[in-house]
């Protein structure tokens, strides 16, 4: 069955109170985004408590519906039957016929749901399920009233069109993208940080990410591996800002005046000053990462600890209560496991060592990166000067500052 | 800093295609685009390019033109020869024979026999690589079909003395068949099966400056075959698909320049590895792999150091007993995948031993076969030359190689 027009369900919003506009148009101008990758035209338009998808001409309907499948702040989409203002016996012929297209297989339960916004057709709506609720159980036999809980809710909705649908299609929920400003997410290129980005998303954020990236220890495949990522979690978000970030310099200076076992511990703390650095820059209002509570060495409490101290920007952790396992369902989910499990190294293991620290102590730790002092004021700005932007969308990218410095210039 | 010039070491990954070949397969692309097996004329043009190939290939193998079938790699060449010879001779045995440190085309082609009720006896190899005639000879039985020896391994560079392995077997059963993967040695090694007692040879076109997407198979009179592809029946029905006549030009016109000046082009590859092989002497503690003369006995291989004492006659002799364009160092306390992307920086295009850029790289059977061990085997990268390389990009390596690991040695992880 081939459908024109779509009803969209927004569950959170409806509940705001006088901004709720705002949280309306950022629904609407998401879905035109994300309706532009679909082949056809369509008008998006809002009325009391409802917004219609209508495609004007042939449209893929199945295209359409996955599109807006990952328009965050949609609960539901419905492929509607649209109709003109019609009297009654023509609208009861039409919900037959669509009925019958939809259920080929009839032996279901079923309620009629009318609402009727235009007072001015002839019958209310309590007239109108009774006698649709007639007419199909006299087309269609097998078919039984259930108005408790039926299989199969039948919603006739007469406004300045008459629209028929019987299928609600689940959409991701949460608020549009971008309603809660944007935020920077610290990306990698494992399994946890594309799906902290995809939650914190959900609620609401644009993202902005950045990469740190260590040639010649992490390869070039490594960032492509993270364009992918972000890729995968722009086709929700839509286009992502990914700064990627030369890190090399500044890792081996710890390296070279730091204890071993505190080297992850001091490398993070640099990735969130630098991230905090550049999130300040571009007005993000918060950094996401995907830390998950006593995962690793230095996701322990006492390490979150550490790593908090160097930023002063709320840092959103989705993922601190969730096991490895939730995060690999909902990675899963949303398409990025595949690309995680690619098997690059990433700037955060090449020097770990074999026993990092899992307790450390906050003072210890500045104690040790006062050794840097000297060097790592200048560091962190040529690593900001490093700074490549690419800005990557689920069609592709595109690099917006080349770097031209050498890999390892400074080596 | 200025963008230095672009050193490409990583030929026996693939090549740059002649700009002779490409003007030439433009020519057909644009041309003489027919199916070869089309009755017009345009499919006669095509034809006769396929023709003229094989001429020219069977001149060069001293073989006849209907010896010769094209394929779409070398890995596609290979797994015809095994499986297809296999298959087609089932009925007098199921033994197999090859080494360990055959390519995977080879080896996973004798897995799959192996998972179909077939034996494989898999020969080690010495420390430089090499398995001998005797070796080969006592592995061979009464029911042994195949033997699958590599011309040229492609990771160390050893090259196996086929010739003498090709008369051990015949000798010892004239019904096995001997295949021989000549994928890295075509080009660069004077490969004559008749003389040698091949049945089966590989050769691929990248290899030696034509494009990817076409390979060569050699099939000795009178040995049984089946194909593995099945469709209209062109090649004899040994391989079906409308032939890829640009490429298969092309690769032949690249043989041609290739042997036309084969022994020059062989020492220029032999003296860049020999300048190369002393330049290292200035790096502490690195190892070639697969040099007989820098190899102790029973030791994989020796550092440079040593090699000082090696007389310079000698050195040179044993470095011309090796394949001219393969060189495999090891670089004991450097991952080969750093210092591929710092050489990499420098625009410098090399590949590591493991040829896999992955966290747990799947370590060379090669190297271990040899000997090499431990974290050694992620620390071997091989440089591969051909003839449009020059002594500059030897000395560039050099520069690099002895900037780069002193730094790199300093970061490693504990």
């Amino acid at each position: 069955m081939e459908y024109q027009s779509f009803l969209i369900k927004y569950a959170e919003i409806g509940v705001k109170g006088k901004n709720r506009y705002l949280f309306e148009d950022a629904l609407v101008q998401q879905m035109r985004i994300a309706l532009k990758k679909c082949s056809g035209a369509f008008t998006v338009h809002r009325t009391s408590g409802r917004i219609f998808v209508e495609a004007k001409g042939a449209c893929d309907t199945e295209e359409v519906v996955n599109a807006l499948q990952h328009v965050f702040g949609i609960v539901g989409v419905c492929p509607m039957a649209e109709r003109p203002i019609e009297p009654y016996p023509e609208l009861e012929k039409d919900v037959v016929a669509f009925f019958g297209e939809e259920y080929p297989d009839r032996h279901r339960t079923f309620k009629v749901h009318c609402r009727r916004q235009d007072k001015t057709y002839p019958m209310n709506s309590q007239e109108i399920d009774e006698a649709l609720g007639g007419a199909l159980l006299d087309a269609y036999p097998e078919l039984k009233v259930d108005v408790h809980h039926p299989d199969v809710m039948v919603t006739v909705e007469i406004r300045e069109k008459i629209y028929i649908y019987t299928h609600i299609l689940p959409g991701p929920g949460g608020l549009p993208v971008g309603s809660a400003g944007k935020a920077m997410l610290l990306l990698s290129g494992g399994i946890d940080s594309p799906v902290a980005g995809w939650m914190m998303a959900k609620r609401g954020l644009k993202l902005d990410a950045v990469y740190f990236n260590a040639p010649p220890y992490t390869s070039e495949r490594a960032l492509q591996k993270v364009e992918d990522l972000a890729a995968e979690v722009a086709a929700y978000t839509g286009p992502i800002w990914l700064h990627n970030i030369n890190f090399t310099e500044i890792q081996l200076a710890i390296y070279d005046k730091c204890p071993h076992d505190e080297l992850t511990i001091i490398m993070r703390r640099f990735m969130m000053r630098i991230a905090e650095k550049i999130a300040r820059g571009t007005a993000c209002g918060a950094l996401i990462t995907g830390e998950s509570l006593g995962q690793v060495a230095s996701q322990t409490m006492r390490s979150l600890e550490c790593t908090n101290a160097v930023c002063t920007l709320p840092v959103f952790r989705p993922l601190i209560g969730f096991d490895k396992e939730d995060i690999v369902t909902v990675s899963k989910k949303i398409g990025t496991y595949d690309t995680s499990i690619l098997p690059y190294e990433d700037c955060c293991t090449i020097f770990v060592a074999k026993h990092p620290v899992t307790k450390p102590i906050l003072d210890v730790i500045e104690r040790h990166e006062h050794h840097l002092d000297d060097i790592i004021g200048e560091m962190v700005d040529k690593a900001l000067e490093t700074d490549e932007i690419i800005i990557v969308d689920a069609e592709g990218k595109r690099v917006l500052k080349h770097r031209e410095d050498p890999l390892t210039g400074g080596m | 800093m200025p963008v230095s010039k672009e050193v490409y070491l990583d030929n026996s990954a693939t090549t740059r295609v002649f700009p002779e070949v490409v003007r030439l397969m433009d020519k057909i692309y644009l041309e003489e685009y027919g199916n070869p097996s089309s009755m017009h004329h345009k499919g006669v043009e095509a034809e006769n390019e396929i023709r003229r190939a094989k001429e020219t290939l069977a001149g060069i193998l001293k073989c006849q033109p209907k010896n010769l079938y094209f394929t779409s790699c070398g890995s596609e060449s290979d797994n015809i020869a095994i499986l297809g010879g296999a298959l087609a001779n089932c009925r007098q045995g199921r033994h197999l024979v090859t080494t360990r440190i055959e390519h995977p085309a080879v080896l996973e082609s004798m897995k799959y026999l192996e998972s179909q009720g077939f034996t494989v006896t898999y020969l080690p190899v010495d420390a430089n690589g090499h398995v001998s005639a005797e070796q080969v000879r006592d592995a061979v039985r009464e029911d042994t079909i195949l033997v699958s020896i590599m011309f040229t391994n492609n990771e160390i560079g050893a090259v196996e003395p086929v010739a003498d392995i090709g008369a051990a077997i015949k000798e010892k059963n004239p019904r096995t068949l001997f295949h021989v993967d000549a994928v890295q040695a075509f080009g660069k090694e004077e490969i004559l099966p008749g003389r040698m007692h091949i049945d089966f040879l590989a050769a691929s076109g990248h290899k030696i400056h034509a494009p990817k997407g076409v390979g060569l198979l050699y099939v000795a009179d009178g040995v049984k075959v089946r194909n593995l592809i099945f469709g209209g029946g062109q090649q004899n029905g040994l391989r079906s698909g409308t032939e890829n006549v640009a490429g298969i030009a092309g690769m032949a016109l690249a043989a041609q320049m290739l042997y036309g000046n084969l022994a020059a082009e062989r020492e220029q590859l032999f003296a860049m590895k020999e300048h190369f092989i002393l330049r290292m002497r200035e790096l502490e503690n690195v190892r070639f792999n697969g040099i007989p003369a820098l190899s102790a006995p029973g030791e994989a291989n020796t550092s440079p150091q040593e090699s000082a004492a090696v007389p310079a006659e000698e050195l040179s002799a044993s470095i011309r007993t090796t394949a001219p364009q393969v060189l495999s160092l090891t670089v004991p306390g450097v991952r080969a995948e750093v210092l591929l992307h710092a050489l990499e920086d420098r625009n410098i295009y090399v590949s590591s031993g493991s040829a896999c850029s992955s966290n747990r790289p799947h370590l060379s059977e090669t190297l271990k076969a040899i000997g090499v061990h431990g974290d050694e085997l992620d620390s071997t990268i091989r440089l591969s030359t051909s003839v449009m390389n020059t002594m500059e990009d030897m000395d560039a390596a050099a520069d690099a190689l002895l900037s780069i690991v002193p730094m790199l040695r300093r970061y490693t992880r504990q």
